[in-house]
């Protein structure tokens, strides 16, 4: 392929980057922000794929099989402690506005400049080899696709070089979308954006591959791996411990796992460019299903290439771009090549904006704000000059790379750079996660684990490679340091492991976090130190990421602080955040001397800006602190645990409060019911009396105002007066009783009763009333007698009652039958009538009192409307049911059983 | 000189007795019905001057014997006084408000009763 083509088709993509992060940052595709997304978060994620896994994973697999996964393995497994731990480490740097790894270690550790130092000094030395390796994928990817020989580009030729040119246009990319603002809390959303568009643009291509080979050159998964069996062995690539052996997966496993929280980048986007912690639980399954999509086809293009380079010689770090050019797919290869490039850019964009950060705000700022403290009045320097210092450092770093790469990097594999930069990186794990957990990590065993494995990875990985390189003597890896064999850089103290990244990683690793406890334990926190690894332990359980009352008690004079902050941000910017501060705080913001939550606050911005180191000692040069002792500070600390410890009870028992004052709540409401039907039934009672009274005493005031009144109409209405007052004491007896079955007080008086008589003797009783409408009452009882413990004037009621009722209601000249069965342990009485019947929806409502008020469907003017009730209760109150059978139009049947014993 | 009609509707028997006496002695023409169907009837074919109403009945209810009455023109100006054993004010605004005379609780005095039909009619009996 010509090389203008690719050239251009390189530009072109680099033109579309450019336009996708522009209108990421116009915001021209939505209102919200692109990057305030679960999926853009968790493909920004994937600028972990770098283009030497894009080649370098189908290299591995050809040579040690399924080694390659654990690279992928270690960051799917912290994928699912992203909510627990990263979301930590998210929410301490939004409170503390950290900004990078460095500041992260260098903040858990009192803003100790020497470590934040030596955190970004150690990623400096450990990434920009990482970085070469970006740039050096590129130019061979070029050098393929172009046909050209693949030697590497020397000193003397870099302008001939292809990658020289994109480093230059990386660069302005980086000078426009990365150090545009000089917070650095601020998103880099165009940045941001353009990464996640370069990783669907990679597992694309990378898929598109895949796909290619599995479907386009061979019949399927099946047709591959049978015709790559002729081949090679496939099983043997697909056996663990023969590819590497389980003790280097482990290892390797647990390096990457590190790395996905450590690297530079990885802390840029997953941290430093999170906007939302609700992202994370997206992440936790889209980043791990990415993983899992670009490592589909690594096996199968690794195995395909085997069978169609069969014989040849080929770089197998370079097949998945050889296999398209092979069969002879132009645009396929250039697809290939584009996937490759958009991983080595996005690498390189995220990577060098985070060193410069680092660079900038903690190696240059800490060192240039303690030479030249803050003087009143003087410029000193400002925003644009951080700005300046990092481009320089992003220049600087970049030019790192390229010359590594043309000096260096030729002489080694591959594939062991990106490694190297890993096991750099592992070196955090004790002081981060330590200093996560465990308030007793302090600055001095961070600085010993990390200087001593720092020591050991230079000396077992670097060294051996500018051995390499001719830079050291060979001496020093075949005989070791002075001659001494225990120092073999490889084999350490005789270890051997054949594996050098996991030899490199279990010594650093090792002395690193035995040091780190150790001295840890044996050394004393600063009460600085102490009041961070508070603020950064128990983030989860402080309001607003800050102890509630300010424990520092610093004041400065407001113009200074003011000074200080307008020279970052401009004095209208200042003037503005200081404003809001004030007034969210109840702070006066124009006293002489300001606040001293005023003052933390302002440290705070400042640290998003130049570090936290830098802006403490900043801040610092105009404070006036009064010194505190460490029991000071303890006890002000074990105050506020006891605090929180106070605050969770009072909610538990706010809580259980609440719980009660539900339940009295239900049982007022009961009462209310209760009340309401009591309430209901004296209006129905007293309702009921007012009928009979008002006949009485209309009568009787007619009586008593009418003396002429004629004897038989007198007799009338004296006799209609005694009626209505019999009237009245059966409701009141009716609604005493009712009343004693309802408050429990009524007892039944049980005797052994002739169930045959009790019968004749109701039939016998009622049956004047049925004469008057000519109505035939029939009994029905089987032969023989029938005896049951009762109370006899109590079932004579119910039976009179429900014999009343069926005259009451039966049409002149009807029978009625009383019928008499047993069942197995039970008497069922039944008053059977021809009457109009009662419809269904009402058969069980007849029973309640006063049914017939409140249902004036049925009313007839005799009764209480108490009678069905009573009987109820008296049948329930004997152990038996009552109930009734009817059909509309055809009678009714009423029933109650008795128990036999 | 023609008697005043007054329609007396009540299901109770006893009620409906004495009243029925009570406005005869006193010189009225008295009808009675026992429910509200009946008294529907009786006002169409008698057109009483004045009505005596229970509210409680198991057809047609007072009130609603009261609104149809005083929604037709023909019979508006006939005179309602219901007597009711519900005592609750609500009960009593909403007679007054379809358009009655006069609301008496049971039980209450004829004699009372008895003024109050008397001045109701008064207008027009002299």
């Amino acid at each position: 392929m010509s090389n203008w083509v690719v050239i251009l088709t390189s530009l072109a993509y680099l033109a579309l980057l450019f336009a996708v992060a522009h209108a990421s940052e116009k915001r021209w595709f939505s209102k919200k922000s692109l990057i305030d997304n679960g999926y853009v978060y968790a493909l920004s994620l994937a600028v972990y794929c770098t283009a030497w896994t894009y080649y370098g994973s189908v290299g591995r697999a050809s040579s040690k099989g399924l080694d390659f996964l654990t690279i992928y393995l270690g960051p799917t497994i912290a994928s699912f402690l992203f909510w627990p731990v990263l979301r930590k480490i998210i929410r301490i740097s939004k409170v503390q506005r950290i900004t990078s790894i460095a500041d992260f270690i260098s903040s858990r550790y009192g803003k100790n400049i020497t470590l934040s130092g030596f955190v970004t000094l150690l990623c400096v030395i450990g990434i920009i080899p990482y970085i070469s390796l970006q740039l050096k994928a590129i130019s061979i990817s070029i050098k393929i696709i172009t046909n050209q020989p693949e030697q590497a580009t020397t000193l003397d030729s870099f302008w001939n070089d292809n990658s020289f040119y994109i480093s230059i246009i990386l660069i302005l990319f980086i000078f426009l979308f990365g150090t545009r603002s000089v917070d650095t809390t601020e998103k880099h959303e165009g940045m941001v954006t353009a990464v996640a568009f370069e990783s669907l643009v990679k597992l694309l291509a990378f898929m598109a591959v895949g796909i290619f080979v599995v479907y386009g050159t061979f019949e399927g998964f099946g047709d591959l791996f049978q015709r790559a069996s002729q081949k090679v062995n496939v099983s043997e690539l697909l056996d663990i411990e023969l590819s590497s052996g389980y003790f280097a997966w482990f290892g390797m496993m647990l390096v990457s796992f590190f790395a996905i929280f450590f690297l530079p980048r990885q802390f840029q986007v997953s941290v430093v460019e999170n906007i939302s912690e609700q992202h994370i639980t997206k992440a936790t399954w889209v980043f791990p299903l990415y993983l899992l999509l670009i490592n589909l086809f690594v096996l199968p293009i690794a195995l395909g290439g085997k069978v169609l380079f069969d014989g040849m010689a080929v770089d197998s770090d370079t097949l998945v771009l050889k296999i398209p050019l092979l069969l002879g797919q132009p645009l396929l290869s250039l697809l290939v090549y584009i996937g490759g490039f958009s991983a080595a850019t996005s690498m390189i964009l995220i990577e060098t904006i985070a060193l410069s950060t680092m660079v900038s705000n903690n190696l240059v700022l800490p060192l240039w704000v303690k030479k030249n403290e803050f003087q009143r009045n003087s410029d000193g320097f400002s925003g644009s000059d951080i700005i300046l210092i990092r481009r320089i450092a992003i220049v600087v770093i970049i030019i790192l790379a390229y010359g590594y790469d043309l000096l260096v990097a030729q002489h080694l594999q591959l594939v062991s750079i990106g490694l190297v930069s890993f096991v750099a990186v592992a070196q955090f794990a004790p002081s981060i996660f330590g200093g996560l957990y465990w308030k007793g990590a302090s600055k001095n065993g961070a600085i010993a684990g990390l200087v001593a494995g720092f020591a050991l990875w230079f000396y077992t990985l670097v060294v051996p490679s500018l051995v390499s390189a001719g830079i050291l003597p060979d001496s020093i890896l075949t005989e070791g340091l002075f001659f001494q064999s225990y120092l073999k850089p490889f084999f350490l103290f005789g270890m051997e492991i054949e594996d050098h990244i996991v030899h490199s990683a279990f010594w650093s690793l090792f002395v690193n976090s035995s040091l780190f406890v150790v001295v840890s334990i044996y050394s004393r926190q600063s009460t600085f130190e102490i009041y961070q690894s508070e603020l950064f332990v128990d983030i989860f359980q402080h309001k607003d990421g800050g102890l509630q009352k300010p424990i520092w008690r610093r004041t400065a004079l407001r113009e200074d602080l003011r000074m200080i902050l307008a020279n970052f941000l401009g004095n209208e910017r200042t003037e503005k955040m200081v404003q809001n501060f004030a007034h969210k705080n109840k702070i006066d913001p124009d006293l002489v001397y300001a606040d001293p939550k005023l003052v933390e606050f302002c440290e705070r911005v400042l640290s998003g800006i130049i570090g936290s180191a830098s802006a403490r000692i900043l801040v610092a040069s105009v404070t006036k602190e009064e010194e505190m002792k460490t029991e000071e500070l303890i006890s002000i600390l074990r105050e506020s645990q006891q605090m929180i410890e106070l605050n969770k009870e009072l909610k538990k028992k706010s809580l259980e409060l609440e719980k009660a004052g539900l339940q009295l709540k239900a049982i007022n409401n009961q009462l209310v019911q209760m009340d309401k039907a009591k309430d209901e039934f004296l209006y129905t009672v007293t309702h009921e009396l007012r009928t009979p009274i008002t006949s009485i005493r209309a009568m009787s005031e007619i009586l008593h105002d009418n003396p002429e009144m004629e004897v038989e109409t007198r007799n009338h209405f004296q006799y209609s007066i005694i009626k209505e007052i019999e009237r009245l004491s059966r409701l009141i007896s009716q609604v005493l009783s009712l009343e004693r079955f309802e408050s429990g007080k009524q007892k039944l008086e049980y005797q052994s009763v002739n169930l045959n008589s009790m019968l004749d003797s109701a039939v016998n009783s009622i049956a004047p009333l049925a004469e008057e409408k000519r109505i035939h009452l029939r009994i029905q009882i089987p032969n023989a007698m029938h005896l049951v413990r009762c109370d006899e004037d109590m079932i004579m009621q119910v039976l009179n009652n429900l014999l009343s009722n069926a005259i009451k209601y039966s049409d002149d000249g009807t029978d009625i039958e009383v019928i008499l069965e047993t069942n197995f342990n039970e008497y069922q009485i039944s008053v059977k009538d021809s009457g109009p019947g009662i419809p269904l929806h009402l058969q069980e409502a007849i029973f309640d009192k006063f049914f017939q008020v409140k249902n004036q469907v049925l009313r007839k003017p005799e009764g209480s409307g108490l009678g069905l009730a009573i009987s109820k209760r008296i049948v329930e109150l004997h152990g038996g049911k009552i109930g009734v059978e009817s059909e509309s139009g055809k009678g009714s049947k009423f029933y109650f059983s008795l128990p036999l014993s | 000189m023609e008697l005043k009609k007054i329609l007396i509707v009540d299901d109770d028997p006893y009620i409906l007795m004495s009243l029925d006496y009570l406005m005869r002695v006193n010189r009225f023409d008295v009808l009675v019905a026992r429910n509200g169907t009946e008294a529907l009837e009786s006002i169409n074919s008698n057109k009483p001057d004045l009505i005596l109403l229970d509210i409680m009945m198991p057809d047609v209810d007072g009130y609603e014997i009261c609104n149809r009455l005083k929604s037709d023109p023909q019979t508006k100006e006939i005179k309602i006084v219901f007597m009711s054993a519900r005592t609750k004010p609500s009960d009593i605004q909403k007679g007054y408000d379809l358009g009655a005379s006069l609301y008496i609780t049971k039980p209450f005095s004829t004699r009372d009763l008895l003024k109050q039909i008397k001045e109701l009619l008064s207008h027009r009996l002299y």
